[in-house]
């Protein structure tokens, strides 16, 4: 069992306050995903669930129980941090099996455990090597590896791919999100790539300075952002805001249109622009379009669409995906 | 682009860094001389260099006069005693200091630090009081005692640096690993500190065995380290130099040699923190 709740938590660095009142729900074998803006209190929320930070203030029980008095070590959860974070004097095998020792397993069951780990995370020939022997994306599964061998409530992660490069970081996302599954253990992962976000999450939780905006499944927070934040946050490249005219033509105080809901023709449409900027990646283009009285909108067009910059194009945005906001920011209901 | 060094730039850098090296050894290498001359020899006017005749009787007389052994045994115990305990009690310390911070931490490590520089000779009186009322006077706990305190700030500031450089993230991991304070500082800390700790305890024994003022106060026979049977030849009778020279040669003689063998981890001690 690994269900967490939050339950008004805060927590203040002198009298900076870093979080506040967070209230969340995180089921047993859900994977969260926790992302936010640089700075805005992921990793401290992380660390507070972790028990390496103690709250100032609420409480945070795992599976019913208030932990917020437990050190670390009680709580049964591990984590993986961005920086591996291993035991940079010991083998790998040690390494993994660092924490079974602590917990004063016998060194047989302990070996057999570390073994099985090594297996799934294809470490088996690195076992007698040290970290320093490896390389990133090996350091980065010995440290999954350390997290999954004691069978805690809750993997924590911390931007654990954010040291790795590209194609490495798709293959360790994936596998961690195949390890997840079959473990069926909760995960609280905090990222700032939105794609690690969108492919892992069952729940995403958006951050803002230090508190949460808006709690949902990946399409729910891409379809119904709940206000202006989360909207710009969620998606690549970013939704186009408008205001003024155009908006209060809706009745909003602002507009919000993903670029990939605007249709672009050269010949007819609702916005007249030039494009500024155009991007050809073959699968998509990207223009950059300034429109007279309505501002600098992105556009993605599926495949090729062969304009360049100065030409004139026509923009179009899909009436069905249009997101209104009120002037506090909030989201009006009933998008039209 | 690598900078180019002409010839000459270099022959006068290298020679300037044999004498000045040589400067900086000839007192050791005078002292050595001396201790193999006559007493007369070694007042000769113009002093002699090297052609005079070499004997080894100052040897022979102090080993006669004075037990070496049983003052290099007291020189191992204070110094490998009193650096024992004062790991004992700064590992904790500078633990504490160095990841568990407060606000006055820095204040306390300027104030540790700042003791060094009241003169010993400042607290001799209350000191040797104590020492006597407690009988403390000439025994190795006693000075024990006193030279770990005496080095203790230096330890503590020592040891801080280095764990400063340990990523705090290993100490987080081995405690989200279940590891208590203490299995945190004996698996953890402590095996990847052995390079700081050796340097910490190389640079203590040295200071601990050239260590002279309370030695000399405080101590006779019993206890009396190196440095008191230093001392003993400068005596009311009259200076013996080449005797003194002798005595002095035996007493440095083990600890250069723990010196030269450990070069590398002393200059890294000494020169921690101004190069990476
Ligand atoms: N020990 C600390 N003392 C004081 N302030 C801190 C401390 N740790 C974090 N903060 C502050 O708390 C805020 C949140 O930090 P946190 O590390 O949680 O951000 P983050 O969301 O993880 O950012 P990033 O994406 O850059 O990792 C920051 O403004 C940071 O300066
Ligand atoms: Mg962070």
């Amino acid at each position: 069992m690994g269900k967490i709740e939050l339950v008004g938590v805060e927590k203040a660095f002198g009298n900076v306050h870093v979080i506040r009142n967070v209230h969340l729900q995180v089921e047993d074998g859900e994977f969260v995903v926790f992302v936010g803006p640089s700075g805005c209190g992921k990793s401290t929320l992380l660390r507070l669930i972790a028990g390496l930070e103690d709250t100032t203030g609420g409480k945070i029980l795992i599976d019913g129980t208030d932990v917020s008095d437990t050190p670390p070590a009680k709580r049964g959860l591990s984590m993986v941090f961005q920086s591996y974070a291993l035991y940079p004097h010991m083998s790998v095998r040690s390494n993994i099996g660092f924490g079974l020792r602590m917990a004063g397993m016998p060194k047989e069951e302990r070996n057999r455990k570390v073994e099985a780990a090594a297996q799934v995370l294809n470490l088996t020939p690195y076992l007698d090597r040290r970290p320093g022997q490896l390389s990133g994306g090996q350091r980065q599964r010995v440290a999954i590896g350390r997290a999954i061998v004691r069978e805690p409530k809750a993997f924590l992660f911390d931007e654990p791919l954010s040291n790795l490069d590209a194609a490495l970081r798709v293959n360790m996302r994936l596998e961690i999100a195949r390890l997840q599954d079959t473990l069926g253990t909760t995960a609280i992962y905090v990222t700032h790539d939105q794609i690690e976000a969108m492919t892992l999450a069952d729940k995403i939780v958006v951050l803002s300075a230090g508190q949460i905006e808006q709690v949902g499944s990946p399409l729910e927070l891409y379809d119904h952002p709940a206000n202006l934040f989360v909207a710009g946050f969620i998606g690549s490249p970013k939704m186009n805001f408008v205001t003024g005219q155009a908006a209060a033509a809706r009745g909003a105080a602002t507009i919000g249109v993903r670029p990939e809901h605007i249709a672009g023709s050269r010949t007819d449409g609702e916005w007249a622009g030039t494009v500024t900027v155009a991007e050809h990646v073959g699968s998509d283009t990207f223009l950059y379009v300034a429109v007279p009285g309505i501002g600098d909108i992105t556009m993605r067009a599926v495949g090729e669409f062969a304009l360049k910059p100065g030409e004139s194009v026509y923009l179009t945005p899909d009436p069905d995906r249009i997101h209104r906001f009120d002037a506090e920011g909030q989201a009006m209901l009933a998008a039209r | 682009m690598a900078r180019r060094i002409s010839t000459t730039h270099r022959v006068t850098a290298t020679a300037a860094g044999w004498l000045v090296g040589f400067l900086i050894f000839f007192p050791i290498l005078w002292m050595v001389l001396t201790s193999f001359k006559t007493e007369l020899d070694a007042f000769s006017t113009p002093p002699q260099f090297l052609f005079f005749h070499w004997t080894t009787e100052n040897y022979a007389i102090v080993q006669e006069r004075s037990n070496y052994l049983h003052h290099a045994m007291n020189s191992i115990i204070l110094a490998f005693g009193s650096t024992a305990v004062a790991l004992v009690v700064a590992i904790p310390a500078a633990w504490s200091m160095a990841f568990a911070p407060t606000k006055r931490t820095r204040d306390t490590l300027l104030w540790m630090l700042s003791t060094k520089m009241m003169p010993p000779v400042g607290v001799l009186v209350p000191i040797y009081l104590l020492f006597r009322d407690g009988g403390l006077l000439d025994t190795h706990i006693g000075l024990i005692m006193v030279e770990f305190l005496a080095n203790l700030p230096i330890v503590v500031w020592m040891l801080y640096t280095y764990f400063k450089e340990i990523p705090k993230d290993i100490l987080e991991a081995a405690r989200m690993d279940g590891a208590t304070i203490g299995k945190e500082l004996i698996f953890v800390l402590a095996p990847m500190a052995v390079p700081g700790i050796a340097s910490t305890v190389l640079l203590n024994v040295i200071l601990a065995w050239n260590e002279a003022f309370w030695t000399l106060n405080l101590t006779t026979v019993d206890a009396a380290p190196l440095t008191t049977f230093i001392a003993s030849y400068s005596s009311p009778e009259g200076l013996f130099w080449a005797k003194l020279s002798a005595a002095s040669t035996l007493a440095i003689a083990p600890i250069l040699v723990l010196g030269w063998f450990s070069q590398k981890q002393l200059v890294r001690g000494l020169t921690f923190g101004a190069v990476k």
